[in-house]
């Protein structure tokens, strides 16, 4: 009796060994997107479209697993291990610092793909409350004693680094290039912050749910979005004279593909991004796609022309100077908050 | 006297299985307690002496510091009060939906962190319930230093309440009653025979709050407000060294909070050594 039993679990034990590798050719592929806080909604889209996509071309299943947080901290988690297939974060500082510090990713990622490998881009525009009352027009308001200015701490958020950048390109024009007056300028809308939180999408929450602050600096897709889950009728969003062409790369990162052979797939996936149906799909989701011709004319209308300055410019000099000079320990932002100010 | 000692070293223990004992617990300490420190305190050492002092002499260091212990003491000073208070009432009396009250007590502990601190700020905002009462009063407590040591409150609570009931639930009642037949004042009773018995249980309530409050982040990070040298602690300090692939910066932080954290625990262990050394009972 008991031998009897033995030997049928040992059977059942060996046709179960047979069909567990039988199962994994069939099974799909599993792709992780480590990404950042706003693009939750987008990524959630385009997954399905890709997922279509590569059915039809491939006869492959492909599910992808969405990984979302605050820029850094996901560059951060790469770097200690986290098996992503691609990473779509906020600035071209998180994915560099991959390829420095992990080695995951090749030095040159960025010119892999189209675009600086930067399928679409952003700005950052302001949001305010409906009618406007505290009458904010552009950065030179947000400097002005009483108004309360939210935005998240750019040590801890991708999206406030370009929220601060903007800030300083407009002084910076404005001040024809005076670092000291830029200096000053930017520490003055810092002062007016009354709650650094640490994402963009924190700092979202308590403009809108909370009802802390009389603007809020924000990435204009996130504003849209806003606009869009929260009422119309409640915010306003109102686009400054200058702002920061926010670009948020994407990658391939080449050591987790190789090892879990998913290359294939994962290139797919980032080529797919620059074709037409997803580029609409960019639009769609308030982000600037590469390819405006691609998209639905009704959407592109909603990104206002506004004078866009890059962190190549000579003013900034790219990002791995901006890094340094603006948000390292004791960098530019901190002594912004240094105590003898 | 000193001549007797080797011989009860040498006695068999009653238990068996004692050097067994000791080595595994030893063992399973080191693996899941000490080595994990000890990466921690190794980590920091890659900076040297002179690099450590530079990060620990940081007015800002100093600054997040200051507020995490100092508000985490006074929020498990607070605890350790109406802890006792609660402990009390929910040991002594009886009152319909005790057992509902005795319950609800338990949530801080089972409720994710995150989730206390976005509740907390909803409520204590200027336009939550409670924040819309008070900011005509000009009282802020949400994006300030008070709202951090609300949630920190909020936390630490269970740790005091029950580490205080069971203590106050063995008390006999006819120890107060021989009190009161004796000639005690109800206040002697109060402080000379209630409160010496439950005082080391209530210590270790706070302790356990205030290690709890010191290392918490999740609750707090949302209500705090976050602005360096007024509202930031010291965890979310670590974080953003974290994020600038300040890996030693942060570990500098974090074997600093663990040494003051281990030498107020250790305070208040040999407090309470001591005060059971006076009351005689080991």
């Amino acid at each position: 009796m008991v031998r009897s039993r033995y030997r049928r679990f040992v059977i059942a034990a060996f046709v179960a060994g047979l069909a567990i590798p039988a199962i994994a050719q069939a099974a799909d592929t599993t792709l992780l997107n480590v990404s950042y806080d706003p693009t939750r909604e987008f990524y959630k889209a385009y997954d399905e479209v890709f997922a279509a996509y590569w059915k039809a071309k491939t006869g492959d299943t492909v599910t992808i697993q969405q990984s979302h947080g605050g820029s850094g901290a996901q560059a951060r988690a790469v770097i200690d291990g986290l098996a992503a297939d691609v990473v779509t974060l906020a600035l071209e500082a998180d994915i560099d610092a991959i390829a420095k510090k992990s080695g995951k990713i090749p030095a040159d990622w960025k010119k892999r793909l189209p675009d600086d490998s930067a399928p679409y881009t952003s700005t950052i525009v302001f949001l305010v409350r409906a009618g406007n009352p505290k009458g904010i027009k552009d950065w030179d308001d947000l400097a002005r004693p009483g108004i309360q200015v939210i935005t998240p701490n750019p040590k801890t958020s991708g999206g406030a680094r370009w929220n601060y950048l903007a800030a300083w390109a407009y002084a910076n024009s404005k001040d024809g290039n005076d670092e000291q007056k830029t200096r000053d300028f930017v520490a003055a809308i810092y002062r007016n912050v009354p709650v650094l939180d640490t994402g963009a999408r924190g700092s979202t929450t308590t403009f809108a749910q909370r009802g802390i602050g009389d603007v809020l600096i924000s990435w204009e897709n996130e504003a849209y979005l806003a606009l869009k889950e929260l009422g119309a009728d409640q915010f306003e969003i109102v686009v400054p004279s200058v702002s920061i062409k926010a670009v948020p790369p994407v990658a391939v990162v080449d050591a987790n593909v190789d090892q879990k052979g998913t290359r294939a797939v994962a290139e797919e996936y980032l080529r797919y991004l620059y074709s037409d149906e997803a580029q609409k799909l960019i639009a769609k989701n308030f982000y600037r796609p590469v390819n405006p011709k691609a998209a639905d004319p009704a959407d592109l209308k909603k990104f206002a022309d506004v004078k866009l300055v890059t962190v190549d410019d000579p003013q900034f000099g790219g990002w791995a100077k901006v890094q340094a000079a603006h948000f390292a320990d004791g960098g530019i932002f901190d002594q912004i908050y240094k105590p003898t100010n | 006297m000193a001549r007797a000692s080797p011989q009860t070293l040498r006695t068999p223990s009653v238990i068996p299985g004692f050097g067994i004992t000791l080595g595994f617990t030893l063992f399973y300490l080191s693996l899941i307690v000490l080595i994990p420190l000890a990466a921690l305190v190794i980590r920091t050492g890659e900076l040297g002496f002179a690099g450590f002092w530079k990060i620990a002499g940081d007015p800002r260091t100093l600054a997040a510091l200051e507020i995490s212990f100092g508000l985490s003491i006074l929020a498990a000073a607070i605890n350790a009060v109406f802890g006792l208070l609660i402990a009390w009432v929910l040991v002594r009396y009886d009152f319909p939906g005790k057992r509902l009250v005795d319950a609800f007590i338990d949530l801080p502990f089972a409720l994710p962190t995150a989730v206390a601190g976005i509740s907390l700020t909803a409520i204590y905002a200027p336009k939550g319930w409670i924040g819309q009462f008070l900011a005509p009063l000009g009282i802020k407590i949400a994006y300030t230093p008070a709202g951090i040591l609300i949630a920190l409150v909020f936390i630490g609570l269970p740790f005091v309440v029950r580490t205080v009931q069971p203590v106050l639930e063995d008390l006999d009642r006819e120890v107060e009653e021989a009190a009161a037949t004796l000639g005690a004042e109800r206040w002697q009773t109060v402080f000379r025979v209630l409160m010496p018995a439950v005082l080391p249980a209530l210590m270790t309530g706070f302790a356990l709050a205030l290690a709890r409050a010191v290392g918490e982040y999740g609750s707090v990070v949302f209500i705090a407000g976050n602005i360096p040298y007024v509202s930031e602690i010291a965890p979310l300090l670590i974080i953003i060294r974290l994020n600038e692939y300040d890996y030693a910066g942060a570990t500098t932080i974090a074997t600093i909070m663990l040494a003051i954290s281990f030498v107020l625990l250790l305070a208040i262990n040999l407090l309470q050594t001591w005060h059971r050394k006076r009351l005689g009972n080991v």
